[in-house]
């Protein structure tokens, strides 16, 4: 069978993951990690499935959105909910299967509800919303006192005490002290199968019609709609696939942590820009490079740690390189030139056109 | 029956009667040509017939269906595709995606399908490859499948419009200013193009056109706009013999 251009960039992207997992896992079982490192596997894998979603919406859809943590609290929440509610009943292997339906189902019905006013919106309009819509759902979950016994699930906005639990009752959901004592289900195996589930839907999804419609929305809606492309079925379509995506993340994100709070160094708008710096930098509309640029760069600041003051300096003098040898032309030019065909964007700008 | 017949079409923004008592008829197989100076409101014709923007008055009939209410994305699926003045490609995609892009109404498969790569998306996609390069052979384009319709020439851009339109089937295709921006040569060519798509589809063509020798050229009748209103209306040669519309044109 002859493997064409597309399907070949695609085969290299899970490859790299792949070499990535066998890597570390080698690393691993052969003492050579640290548990700090160990302890960053995970994370790693999520933010390399949020940048994906992300950059189906920002680089596919070319709708800038940087609320996106907030579709991962949902997530996260709902998913953690859960497990934490199931802790004893069911068991862990379909217990977290079930988790993360949960998780995707609801961040993408909220993407689809977000999506309904956001995306009559452009631009600089559709960053602010979707940016206040993080912020609004990091708070609603702060102000939530959920609990369950055996009458069923009580729910407060006041405080635990207003549950009004029964001896059996457990409080899930403690307003701003989050879910605590979430079953750690995430593991690194299960993050690299997850974000390899994200690449296929994505990618695969790119190379379809409904990608291709995506795409044209992207650059020329005038032309897409008179065209005869239903722009807001396939916008929202787009959004609500991202959203879904950033739910996976949210599942593992908090099957990973003991307590899960809704706070702004996981939530909040500085994580959304982090999100998207991984996007900007790995190259908009490159899948590949979001998931390598998610990777570097949060393992980055976690591994320079001991230059102490220094930490900052270096990773923001990384940024400025990676900046420039992604976008400047000259650069890209001279890329091409010596690296030829083991060039990363050649072979990307054709993957996601 | 007449392919497409327009009535007391009117539009105004503000207190400007941009059109204004509009009427064209045009049979099927035509290749009619609507001229005017700048400002007459030819875009603004092809606006209303798109549905970009609706009528105050007058009723647009496409094969004796009223489409004057409809949005853009049903007209094209009632059959009329046009191209813009400034041209509006999908420049980040390849040119044979450019025109899969329109054929897409026409070659379905469900969203899961696509995902998975499962399902008739293999034997769909095989066709809609061929329809594609098919379509693109007619219009020189076969060399170029895989480049960025950004990187095209000029004119290469032009007919890769007009093959995008092409592919969603169209009953009348809409050519604003196909030639602006065109050297002789490449007008030449463009004609041979348009003549082409004739011979090829029996295509019905609405055109706006400022380039005189394209217009007299292939144009079979005429409407000259100005003002809003329509000055003159018949065979190509009558209209463009008559002192009213070298007044318009020319000045007194």
């Amino acid at each position: 069978m002859k493997i064409d251009k597309k399907t070949k960039s695609n085969l290299i992207t899970y490859g790299i993951v792949v070499a990535a997992f066998i890597l570390f896992t080698a690393l691993a079982s052969t003492g050579n990690l640290s548990s700090h490192m160990k302890g960053l596997l995970v994370p790693m894998t999520y933010y390399a499935v949020i940048a994906v979603a992300l950059n189906l919406c920002v680089g596919i859809l070319g709708e800038l959105s940087i609320g996106h943590c907030g579709f991962m609290c949902i997530g996260a929440f709902t998913s953690a909910f859960f497990s934490k509610a199931t802790a004893e009943i069911l068991p862990s292997g379909i217990r977290f299967f079930l988790a993360f339906l949960i998780g995707i189902a609801f961040a993408a019905l909220f993407g689809f509800l977000i999506g309904i006013p956001v995306l009559r919106l452009k631009g600089d309009y559709l960053a602010i919303v979707t940016l206040a819509f993080g912020e609004i759902i990091k708070n609603i979950l702060n102000a939530f006192y959920i609990g369950l016994d055996k009458s069923g699930i009580h729910f407060s906005l006041k405080n635990a005490m207003e549950l009004g639990l029964d001896e059996s009752g457990e409080v899930i959901v403690n307003g701003a002290m989050g879910i605590t004592g979430t079953p750690h289900d995430s593991t690194f195996t299960i993050g690299i199968v997850v974000l390899l589930i994200s690449l296929f839907v994505v990618l695969n999804l790119i190379n379809s019609r409904d990608g291709r419609a995506i795409m044209a929305i992207r650059d020329n809606y005038i032309a897409a709609e008179s065209t005869g492309i239903n722009v807001t079925g396939y916008k929202m379509m787009a959004f609500t696939i991202s959203a879904a995506i950033a739910g996976a993340a949210g599942v593992l994100f908090s099957h990973n942590i003991t307590t899960l709070t809704a706070t702004s160094q996981y939530f909040g708008y500085n994580a959304s820009i982090m999100i998207l710096v991984y996007v900007v930098l790995g190259g908009i509309g490159n899948i590949r490079g979001s998931v390598i640029a998610a990777c570097i760069l949060y393992l980055l600041p976690e591994l320079l740690r001991g230059f102490s003051n220094y930490r900052m300096l270096i990773y923001s003098i990384v940024l400025i390189v990676m900046m420039i040898v992604n976008w400047s032309p000259k650069i890209i030019e001279w890329r091409k030139r010596t690296l030829g065909k083991f060039d990363f964007r050649k072979n990307s700008g054709k993957e996601i056109a | 029956m007449a392919l497409l017949d327009v009535n007391n079409l009117s539009i105004s923004f503000g207190g400007l009667r941009a059109v204004d008592d509009f009427n064209i008829t045009i049979e099927k197989g035509e290749l009619y040509g609507l001229i005017g100076p700048n400002g007459a409101g030819k875009t603004t014709v092809f606006n209303l017939l798109t549905g970009v923007y609706k009528p105050n008055e007058g009723i647009i009939r496409l094969d004796g269906e009223d489409i004057t209410r409809k949005s853009t994305i049903e007209i094209n699926h009632c059959g009329i595709a046009r191209t813009f003045q400034n041209i509006r490609l999908f420049k980040q995609m390849p040119v044979i995606d450019n025109v899969k892009v329109g054929l897409a109404e026409r070659y379905k498969y469900s969203t899961l399908e696509g995902i998975l790569h499962l399902g008739k998306y293999k034997k769909v996609e095989k066709e809609m490859d061929e329809e594609a390069m098919r379509l693109l052979k007619v219009f020189d384009l076969d060399g170029e499948r895989d480049t960025l319709a950004a990187n095209l020439p000029y004119g290469k851009q032009r007919k890769l419009e007009i093959a995008r339109a092409m592919a969603t089937d169209p009953k009348l295709l809409l050519l604003d200013e196909p030639a602006a921006g065109m050297n002789p040569n490449e007008t030449g060519e463009l004609m041979d193009t348009i003549a082409l798509v004739r011979k090829e589809f029996g295509m019905t063509i609405l055109l706006i056109e400022h380039d005189m020798k394209l217009v007299s050229g292939i144009c079979e009748k005429l409407t000259v706009l100005n003002f809003g209103r329509v000055l003159c209306q018949g065979e190509t040669k009558e209209v463009l013999a008559d002192p009213e519309v070298i007044k318009a044109y020319l000045g007194e």
